[in-house]
């Protein structure tokens, strides 16, 4: 592989039942490509959890991948409600999910602190009213 | 342990007729919160649950699992089982509560994930 493969996904919001779609094609891609199954296993969870955070709490968003020799980069962006306290949202338990998300089985405030533990780098961004970025880097290699 | 072995201890009905059964599970994880099983990483592992949707066959793709365990008698809904078959899973239901089903595996020898 010389040139990075670029993908692109739009998560759409309030669809809870299509969320998965974009990690599980992910999930192929990268098997198909031949990358290590433990890696591409942590790249799934991440961006499982990204992916349903971009349902459930910020309607929807867009995920750009970038696959190199190295690594994979994973880049969710979405114009949401934002994030007021980044460092309390990363707290493992710390959830501000719905009653309703609960009983569908998420909003346990394992998704942030999940994506950072599978993931070699992460970063976040967010401005309240204006939305979150998250880039999430792991090596392949 | 097989996927027959834990059908056969839990006393559970398949509900994925043409899955592999003979296919070894070496860890076992039991929740009903997703994200708590996103957080365990496992080996051929099988997932205790009473959600009853989707998003339970999506984690246990994300995790590479092989077998899904329904308690306290729930029903699979469609299109639970079409999905897991489609991903080479076995999906069970059994009658036993949560505690009851992941102690009679612990048991039997089968033990839990670890965090990464």
């Amino acid at each position: 592989m010389s040139e990075p493969i670029r993908l692109q996904y739009t998560v759409p919001g309030d669809d809870f039942a299509r969320a998965g779609e974009a990690s599980a094609d992910l999930k192929s891609t990268l098997k198909r490509l031949g990358l290590p199954a433990a890696a591409v296993r942590r790249i799934a969870i991440a961006l499982y959890e990204g992916e349903i955070n971009l349902a459930i709490h910020a309607g929807g968003g867009q995920i750009d991948v970038s696959i190199d020799d190295d690594a994979v980069e994973m880049v969710l962006s979405d114009q949401g409600p934002g994030i007021p306290d980044i460092e309390l949202a990363m707290s493992e338990g710390f959830s501000t999910a719905s009653a309703q998300v609960r009983s569908l089985g998420f909003g346990a405030g394992m998704g942030l602190p999940n994506m950072k533990r599978y993931t070699d780098e992460f970063a976040i961004r967010s401005t309240v009213g204006l939305g979150t970025t998250i880039t999430m880097r792991v090596k392949v290699s | 342990m097989t996927i027959a072995q834990v059908m056969e201890i839990l006393n559970a009905r398949l509900y994925t007729p043409d899955a592999d059964l003979s296919r070894q599970v070496h860890t076992a994880c039991g929740s009903d919160m997703m994200s708590d099983v996103l957080a365990y990483v496992k080996d051929q592992a099988v997932l205790l649950t009473g959600l009853n949707n989707p998003q339970v066959v999506r984690t246990a793709e994300m995790m590479d699992m092989v077998c899904i365990v329904f308690v306290r008698g729930k029903q699979p809904q469609p299109p639970i089982p079409e999905m897991a078959a489609a991903r080479d899973m076995a999906v069970l239901s059994t009658d036993l509560p949560m505690f009851a089903a992941c102690g009679r595996l612990y048991e039997q020898g089968l033990r839990g994930g670890e965090m990464p």
